[in-house]
């Protein structure tokens, strides 16, 4: 077969063809273009459509809510500007809940990573085999595989005036007598907050041993033979490594234990006294104990707000990314 | 690759985008119209109707006695199927405060007698009245009827009343040789319990509140068993009453004498039932529902019911706490007069007493007899409590009563923790009560 001849002369197809087309009325030169833009739309219109109806239009209807005068139970309500938020800002009750919230979110978030640094560094010890890892593995996730409904019941059982746990530190003589952990004011807060933390930390576990697996081992080596100990190593190459993972988590437990609702009503309800009142609590109460479903919903417009600040601060750590 | 391939992929391409683009399109529209308003039912080609019928009462009873009820009114109503939606007492509120805000309750609904005022103020129930008249129904044969504005809302089915369960083998343990009368005699017997130590206490308060009806049951039923009411006769609170402040000071005795059982400021009903199954608690006020429970659980349990101890110089009528469950048709069903045939069924002679039967409690039919034969015979002695005794629950019809337990609750807590006197917690609760009744 002769090579292929390319005769220089002679304009290439493509060339010739638009050299035809550029006298073609510009109308037509745009109509595929412009349908073409619309396929991108095309696949993510199911999404859209989604977040739109199930996201979008709740929260609109919501803060619409929240300037009426008491809708759902009145069949006219009627604006009411800013009253429903006046009423909230200046209930004491709601400024419980934001100081119980914000030191309960706090907390787990802190105890959560550091937990769950811990234990994925036990998990990728070189100390311990594969077998054992992997059983350790199963055993320390089970707190993240029970529903809250059952954490809630669990504890509630274990915590107990005359459950296991009064009953092993009183025999154990760290009590001298039993402590109502959930029903006593002065320790239902941090109790609440520690069951919080027992059933989240798992989360945090295996999202931190990824993040360790990922460090190169090379960086550890170049650090021992410049004769870095542990604990500089740790602090000089493992958290700034992990610092992208440990700041998008705990940004996100901010915002996730922010929305904690099941496992707070199912223990204490908001009470004793209301030292375990949260933001989702005080809401729901408003809502369908109180029947004052504007009130709840200038409360949830709030979060909605403080939770978006917490939103904000995530998107842009993951943009420096 | 060709150009003229490459073409034809990109056209295809373009082509699934808008597809895409208008099958969805068309699903929000095709979900946009006919949705929502209107009946949780449905309609059946050939007239057949389904009903939905969310209640509580399925899971209190023994195992499938109720879908066996259904299948009798089944049987007698071919068009008509009932669906039932069973769900535990304690979210059913909620779900129907959600239910009637979006249209989408169930046709018939299970109701507790402390919601028919804000549902009725909601516009979710149906008037009755106007549905019996209809139907042209002998109300007479009703034991009672809920009403708000004069009209209808509720139908009483079954009543239990709240007497006071006695663990007969710790009272005896105890030295106690009978259930207590009167206050006095109940603080020295639970004063005994207690002294049995262990984990025995005398009495258990549940004060949790999510879920604040301890107000009602075991702390209200001490005022209503003397006699007394926390309203004024034309129904404003009335909670700085001696009788109210006697009841309150009373509690707050018992919890000084320590004989209520630890962890009362967020306990749950269901945990005062249990921890008395178990043996940790003597004396509880309980309803007659969770007799069956009780027996279930523990089968070895020696106990009783007793009329609630009375003030010590009181010797009237006792008023004896009771919940119903009510029956309620939703106004937003299009099966009016077929969810109105399944009240009257439950609400018929036969059906009533079954029901009660069943479940431990007092038929909503005046005319309807429980079946005592076959029943525990603690259902009697309890029957004979109410005959005696007069059904008191001023929290039934009261708007927000939810909230107007809740409140008085945590005012009650900072009592029992020393935070408060008792004067100025009733002058508070009263305040706050005010502004709602």
């Amino acid at each position: 077969m002769k090579p292929a001849h390319i005769d220089r002369t002679v304009l290439p197809e493509a060339a010739t063809l638009e050299a035809e087309t550029s006298t073609a009325p510009a109308q037509d030169r745009r109509r595929p273009f412009a349908l073409r833009s619309l396929v991108p739309y095309g696949y993510i219109s199911p999404t859209m459509l989604l977040i739109f109806v199930l996201l979008v239009i709740p929260i609109a209807m919501v803060v619409s809510y929240s300037f009426q005068d008491n809708v759902i139970v009145e069949k006219n309500p009627v604006f009411a500007g800013l009253a429903n938020y006046t009423e909230v800002l200046t209930d004491p009750v709601f400024w419980t809940a934001v100081k119980n919230t914000f030191i309960f979110i706090t907390l787990s978030t802190i105890a959560h990573l550091v937990l769950g640094l811990a234990f994925a560094m036990m998990l990728n010890t070189g100390l311990l085999g594969g077998l054992t890892k992997a059983i350790f593995r199963i055993v320390y996730i089970l707190p993240w595989l029970f529903t809250i409904a059952v954490v809630a019941v669990i504890w509630r059982l274990m915590l107990d005036p005359f459950g296991v746990v009064n009953y092993i530190l009183t025999t154990l003589g760290i009590l001298q007598t039993e402590v109502n952990w959930l029903a006593d004011p002065s320790t239902a807060l941090w109790a609440l907050t520690f069951i919080n933390i027992w059933s989240g930390y798992p989360f945090f576990m295996i999202s931190l041993l990824a993040g360790l697996q990922g460090i190169s081992a090379d960086l550890y080596e170049a650090a021992a033979v410049d004769g870095a100990n542990p604990i500089q190593q740790f602090f000089n190459i493992t958290i700034p490594q992990l610092k992208p993972v440990l700041i998008s988590m705990a940004v996100l437990d901010l915002i996730w234990t922010s929305q904690q609702f099941a496992l707070i009503w199912l223990t204490t309800g908001g009470g004793p006294l209301n030292v375990t009142e949260m933001l989702s609590t005080y809401t729901y109460k408003q809502a369908f104990s109180s029947y004052e479903f504007a009130t709840a919903s200038a409360s949830a417009v709030i979060i909605l707000l403080i939770t978006m600040i917490l939103a904000f601060f995530y998107v842009r750590q993951l943009r420096e990314r | 690759m060709t150009g003229g391939s490459a073409r034809v992929q990109s056209r295809l391409r373009r082509l699934l985008g808008v597809a895409t683009a208008a099958m969805v399109a068309v699903a929000a529209v095709g979900c946009g119209t006919g949705s929502g308003e209107g009946s949780a039912g449905a309609s059946e080609p050939g007239g057949a109707v389904t009903l939905e019928f969310a209640q509580w009462w399925a899971p209190e009873l023994p195992e499938g006695s109720f879908q066996e009820l259904m299948t009798q009114f089944e049987s007698q109503n071919p068009n008509i199927k009932v669906e039932l939606l069973s769900g535990p007492y304690a979210s059913t509120k909620q779900q129907l405060v959600s239910g009637a805000a979006s249209k989408t309750l169930p046709d018939v609904v299970g109701l507790d007698g402390a919601w028919v005022n804000d549902f009725a103020k909601q516009g979710a129930l149906t008037d009755l009245s106007a549905l019996m008249a209809e139907a042209k129904y002998d109300e007479s044969q009703l034991a009672s009827q809920i009403k708000v504005d004069d009209k209808t809302y509720m139908i009483p089915v079954v009543n239990f009343v709240y007497p006071l369960f006695v663990n007969e083998d710790l009272l005896s343990k105890a030295g106690v040789k009978a259930a207590p009368n009167n206050r006095s005699e109940f603080l020295d017997a639970a004063k005994k319990i207690s002294a049995l130590g262990g984990n025995v206490k005398g009495w258990a308060l549940p004060l949790d509140t999510a879920v604040p009806n301890g107000i009602q049951n075991d702390v209200m039923s001490w005022l209503w068993a003397s006699g007394g009411s926390m309203l004024t006769p034309d129904g404003k609170p009335n909670l700085t009453s001696p009788p109210v402040k006697s009841t309150v000071e009373y509690v707050k005795s018992l919890n000084d004498a320590d004989v209520i059982a630890p962890g009362s400021l967020t306990m749950k009903e269901q945990d005062k039932v249990e921890k008395f199954t178990v043996e940790q608690v003597g004396m509880m006020i309980d309803s007659l529902a969770h007799i069956n429970l009780i027996k279930k659980n523990s089968p070895d349990l020696n106990f009783t019911v007793a009329p609630i101890p009375a003030e010590d110089s009181y010797t009237g009528k006792r008023g004896l706490p009771y919940a119903s469950w009510g029956i309620g048709i939703a106004d937003s069903t299009e099966h009016k007069a077929e969810a109105f045939k399944l009240v009257e069924f439950l609400m018929s002679q036969e059906a009533n007493a079954q029901l009660s039967t069943l479940a431990n409690g007092f038929p909503g039919n005046k005319t309807a007899e429980p079946d005592f034969s076959k029943s525990d015979p603690l259902f009697k002695t309890a029957f004979d409590i109410y005959k005696e005794g007069v059904p008191a629950n001023e929290f039934v019809g009261l708007p927000k009563s939810e909230e107007l337990m809740r409140t008085f609750d945590e005012q009650l807590q900072l009592v029992l923790t020393g935070k408060q006197s008792v004067d100025e917690a009733l002058s508070k609760t009263q305040e706050s009560w005010a502004s709602v009744i």
